[in-house]
């Protein structure tokens, strides 16, 4: 598996970009990269997605307060993609411009390779799962919510489907998202090479049409992606864009004083309106017309409110963590920052963690401690994983040095 | 009544997963209190109100699907549980709940026939349940919203107050149906239209939190269907007489 582990450090990577941080300093276009220290704080960042994601893949318990969709309008999905786009771009940005179109497309599509087989996998655990449950489990209670063992009567046509990757269960939507955008990644590095802010520019437009003409992908056996790709690749292009020079370019507008003014106004308001979501008391401070406008907030077409939630945390946070920040180094991250550093792995124990987190509650209804304990213990498994892959990396690295360089470019971009 | 989480998870690991499954009592009395802030809701029942307290007769029809019903024994379902209740907590109005069942139907399906059954019952009151089959079958929310709004619209047309019912709390099948984008469009089609919404959802996973019932029971007997629809009932007819307005002194 060591082959799918994604990695920004080594020779391979760009000092110029390797510096830029989630949105502040960067290259000044599309230069050559040259080598530099791992950018610590993208790590930290989706490390704390993954921890996020599972979190709130389980069911509510004491945990999933901590977790951002509590507290505004976009969540650890938002910072992920960002991140994924960021990263992918960075190191296939750079494989691009030094090994040319053909053989970075090469490599992307080896990607997506390996995290459609991902996907495949976490399928196979779901449909284990629902076959246990559906000859186990028989409450007349619940026999409506039964049907959806219906599919279960036609294996042939549901595998085919997620194959496909139109039959999509549950909390398995981000996978097919993520192989969508890669899959346009080849594309839209080739149009940023050219201009940049034209890319984004473009991106941005498709964002708008999605909106105003209703564009989506079908599923199976009906509705639509979960995750919209049309509306979501603004996010994935965004990061692209932030890594190839833009953050340094945005760089003035992020630090002066009136940004962080409207970042934090912003904030606080999408506070008081999730506030008034978990405290339904005191909804009725919450002005009629304000609410008829402003709901539902669409997760699955990555609403403007979700989108200017997340540049307003982005912008604080890059603010006021800079990237020389001792505390990147301190132990406590740590686990963070590995679990950050071999993203897709990660992700895919996360949802299989979720999963039988799900499966003991039911098992055993204990109660809120064991629901704090599942989470607990699912976050010290990621980490542990997270721990042994980079254990594995770091002795194959060593026994296998001439391949390195070549090895890093290969596997790094952002799972 | 509450387990110890170690104690059970000692007794799991000891006796195997599965066998720790049948742990809770299956007989424990219905405890079911619900706070007062999922009994509440800002719009009004204007027609219900009237009908109890000047006309008397206050015909209700719930149009709903299968968790609307337990099988083989309808009449300790919900909305049974609501008329007895009701005709209980109101002895001078004359209450008639009667139930259309729409199965395998989705909000727009449904939607499309429930003006000709309102025409049909003239009732004073619609509980409309729906949310279930839409998001087993992942309808696209938006073509759910659109189903609700129509259903909502038509139905307030017709000159009937409308109570919406959402989705059952069910944590057996939580990673298989995802509820919450319907739940969330449910909540915004009744605020939209000041139509209360009763909180199911909300509701039974309250209850599943304060160990009231133990949701994840594997029992395929319906005691558990019963005691859970009783209480559905209890919750209903308070919040309906809630929304209604109608004070005691005015219910007899």
């Amino acid at each position: 598996m060591s082959s799918i582990a994604d990695q920004i450090a080594g020779s391979s990577v760009a000092e110029a970009g390797a510096r830029a941080g989630a949105a502040v300093t960067s290259a000044p276009a599309i230069t050559l990269p040259a080598a530099g220290d791992r950018e610590l704080r993208l790590d930290l960042f989706r490390g704390l997605a993954l921890w996020l994601i599972f979190i709130d893949h389980l069911p509510n318990n004491i945990l999933t307060w901590f977790t951002f969709r509590n507290y505004g309008f976009s969540d650890a999905t938002e910072i992920f993609i960002f991140i994924s786009g960021y990263t992918a771009a960075f190191v296939y940005g750079r494989a691009m411009l030094e090994a040319g179109f053909v053989v970075a497309t090469a490599r992307i599509m080896r990607r997506v390779w390996q995290i459609y087989v991902a996907h495949v996998f976490l399928f196979t655990i779901f449909l284990a799962e629902i076959s246990y449950v559906a000859t186990n489990f028989n409450n007349p209670l619940y026999s409506e919510e039964m049907g959806i063992m219906d599919f279960l009567k036609q294996p042939d046509v549901t595998i085919i489907q997620a194959l496909l990757l139109r039959f999509r269960p549950v909390n398995m939507d981000v996978l097919p998202l993520y192989i969508v955008l890669m899959l346009f990644l080849p594309f839209i590095l080739w149009l940023m090479k050219w201009r940049p802010d034209v890319t984004l520019a473009l991106s941005a437009a498709l964002y708008a049409l999605t909106w105003q003409f209703d564009w989506y992908l079908s599923a199976y056996p009906n509705g639509t992606w979960f995750f919209n790709p049309f509306a979501w690749q603004l996010l994935f292009a965004f990061g692209a864009w932030c890594a190839l020079g833009g953050a340094q370019r945005m760089s003035r507008i992020l630090s002066s004083p009136i940004t962080i003014g409207i970042c934090f106004a912003y904030l606080l308001f999408a506070f008081f309106v999730t506030l008034t979501w978990h405290i339904p008391q005191l909804s009725f401070l919450m002005p009629k017309r304000l609410e008829q406008w402003m709901y539902p907030i669409s997760k699955t077409d990555l609403d403007v409110l979700r989108f200017a939630h997340f540049l307003a945390l982005a912008a604080i946070t890059v603010r006021f963590l800079p990237r020389d920040w001792s505390g990147l180094k301190s132990p406590w991250l740590r686990p963070l920052i590995l679990c950050g550093q071999h993203s897709l792995e990660i992700f895919c124990l996360g949802v299989f963690l979720a999963f039988a987190g799900h499966f003991v509650l039911a098992e055993i209804s204990g109660g809120a401690g064991l629901h704090f304990l599942i989470s607990v213990a699912g976050i010290v498994i990621m980490s542990g994983m997270a721990w042994v892959i980079s254990w594995y990396k770091h002795s194959a690295d060593k026994n296998a040095k001439k391949k390195g360089a070549v090895v890093n470019a290969d596997m790094a971009g952002g799972g | 009544m509450k387990s110890n989480p170690m104690m059970i998870l000692g007794l799991a690991l000891f006796a195997g997963l599965l066998a720790a499954a049948p742990l809770r009592a299956e007989d424990a009395p219905a405890n079911c209190e619900v706070p007062t802030y999922l009994l509440t809701s800002e719009s009004p029942l204007p027609k219900v109100e009237t009908a109890i307290v000047s006309d008397r007769r206050l015909e209700i029809l719930v149009v709903g699907s299968r968790s609307s019903t337990i099988t083989a024994s309808e009449g300790s379902a919900y909305p049974g549980r609501l008329q007895a209740i009701l005709k209980e907590a109101l002895p001078k109005v004359a209450v008639n709940v009667s139930v259309e069942l729409q199965v395998k139907k989705t909000a727009e399906e449904v939607a499309g026939g429930l003006v000709k059954l309102v025409e049909v019952r003239k009732p004073t009151l619609v509980i409309w349940q729906t949310g279930t089959y839409d998001a087993i079958r992942a309808i696209d929310p938006d073509d759910f919203r659109a189903g609700l709004d129509e259903g909502v619209v038509g139905l307030q047309k017709t000159g009937a107050d409308v109570v919406l019912m959402n989705l059952q709390y069910s944590p057996r099948t939580e990673t298989m149906i995802s509820a919450p984008p319907y739940l969330d469009n449910m909540r915004v089609v009744a605020q939209e239209h000041s139509v209360p919404l009763f909180d199911r959802f909300a509701i039974m996973r309250h209850w599943s939190d304060a160990g009231d019932f133990d949701l994840s029971s594997t029992s395929h007997g319906p005691d558990l269907a019963k005691r859970v629809h009783d209480c559905i009932g209890r919750a209903l007819s308070k919040f309906v007489i809630d929304a209604a307005h109608v004070k005691p002194a005015q219910q007899n």
